[in-house]
């Protein structure tokens, strides 16, 4: 067995895939924790004296976070006040577990949890939803809804950070992405570690840098528990295309993760290029390339009776709702693959929809 | 030959559900790798999806394997040479979260 690369004497215990050290486990700690106060002080992500809401799911990255977060805040004196922000679709059953797994999270490193349910935020629970308007356009809600349940969390708490737990791996997906979607807009700010959400709450990254391999090496040597959902099994579209192809990249060469955030950095979209403008919600302030977010689509369409307002492509959906009932033969497709962890992935979901049809039937009242 | 697996981050899903196995690999003339193993346990224990375990005669891209508390490419892979008594974890990173 090789001795650590850091010549204190011990036995290695794994390799690094970003240096290709290898490290026994307390230097790997050291090293690991040391990158992100690096990766905190260097982009100065949070000022002190100030409220940071972790965005909890449960799952290993944000459990890492959290636990790195309270481990760095006491050893560098930060002065934040950490908290757990959880939400709850509202789907009988499937959120117990990882519920419990946050819980555990607040008992063990102490801090306060909130959690915020679709109810709470949407005045919908995904069980609702559902029932309004049948399983196999679901996957667009959860998709939409989620995205923004927790910047809608943060505002609603009045914090000054909102914390995410997106990896170096997330973050070389999303840049191959947004090239294969030719999301220009997007492929411009996906890889910022800070992002605003047009609330003025920064979004902020510190586990950006770090491969996904160390965060769930960390977990297991430091043993801290986490709760692995089904749903990423679910092959689903581009996320699940995008994945895969890095996951074999990585496998050859571990540094084209680097390389490929390095230039989603780097890469500047011309000046005389058409870029499709985000601007606020006029609504509920999200950021939005449109007048109106998909969400206040999505709601709108729940609230007037309309459930299926909003599935398919958003231009079609203004069409539609000023023309009313004029029949045009479009097609919308469920985009709930945009949300790696969409709660309802399946094949049905990505099966085209007729909106014309699911429209007009829903708007013959 | 006794040796322990274990599954974390939800490998054991495609294992019936079973996060920890003790199991007897059957004596023969040669060595066991742990190349053989995976072969072995696709016949033997998995129960659904092979593609999300197995991949070119290895475990797919994604799914970490931790020997004694080892990283296995500290210990030459699918070629190292499991002993009796060994713990074999198997963790798939691939998971939201
Ligand atoms: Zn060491
Ligand atoms: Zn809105």
């Amino acid at each position: 067995m090789p001795s650590c690369s850091a010549k204190c004497g011990r036995n290695a215990i794994l390799k690094r895939p970003k240096t290709s050290d290898v490290l026994c486990k307390e230097c790997f700690f050291e090293a690991f924790e040391n990158e992100v106060h690096f990766t905190i002080t260097r982009a100065k992500l949070f000022t002190p004296n100030t409220t940071v809401a972790i965005a909890a799911s449960g799952g290993k990255d944000s459990t890492v976070l959290a636990y790195v977060l309270k481990l760095l805040n006491e050893k560098y004196d930060y002065r934040l006040k950490l908290l757990l922000l959880s939400i709850d679709e509202g789907i009988t059953g499937y959120r117990d577990d990882s519920l419990d797994t946050v819980k555990q999270n607040r008992d063990d490193y102490e801090m306060s949890l909130k959690i915020l349910s679709y109810k709470d935020l949407y005045g919908w629970t995904m069980d609702e939803i559902v029932a309004e308007i049948g399983r196999k356009n679901n996957c667009t809600f959860c998709g939409v809804f989620r995205r923004q349940a927790l910047d809608r969390g943060a505002n609603l708490l009045k914090v000054d950070y909102l914390a995410t737990g997106h990896n170096a791996d997330d973050i070389a997906e999303t840049v191959l992405m947004n090239i294969l979607r030719g999301d220009l807009a997007r492929l411009s700010r996906c890889t910022s570690i800070i992002t605003d959400s047009g609330d003025g709450i920064p979004r902020v990254k510190p586990l950006k840098y770090c491969y996904e391999k160390e965060i769930v090496m960390y977990a297991y040597f430091r043993k801290l528990v986490y709760f692995s959902t089904e749903c990423v099994f679910a092959p689903n579209a581009y996320r699940g295309h995008a994945r895969v192809l890095l996951k074999d990249l990585e496998k050859i060469d571990p540094t084209v993760i680097m390389n490929i955030i390095h230039s989603g950095e780097t890469m500047k979209v011309s000046e005389t290029s058409k870029m499709p403008k985000l601007t606020n919600c006029t609504r509920c302030g999200y950021v939005s390339s449109q007048e109106i977010c998909k969400a206040c689509v999505l709601l709108e369409g729940l609230n007037k009776g309309l459930p299926r307002l909003g599935i398919g492509k958003s231009s079609k959906v203004k069409r539609l709702l000023k023309e009313n009932e004029e029949k045009n033969k479009s097609s919308g497709i469920c985009r709930g693959e945009e949300d790696k962890t969409c709660l309802c992935s399946g094949t049905d979901s990505m099966k085209p929809v007729k909106i014309n049809e699911l429209v007009l039937k829903e708007l013959r009242i | 030959m006794k040796i322990t697996i274990q599954f974390g981050g939800g490998v054991h899903l495609l294992f019936g559900n079973i996060k920890l196995h003790e199991i007897d690999l059957p004596d023969r003339e040669k060595h066991w790798t742990i190349g053989d193993l995976l072969l072995w346990m696709t016949d033997n224990l998995l129960q659904e999806r092979p593609e999300l375990f197995l991949q070119d005669k290895s475990v797919r891209p994604g799914i970490l394997v931790i020997v004694n508390d080892t990283d296995w490419e500290l210990l030459g892979c699918a070629d190292y040479v499991i002993q009796p008594k060994d713990t074999i974890g198997f963790i798939s990173t691939l998971h939201g979260g």
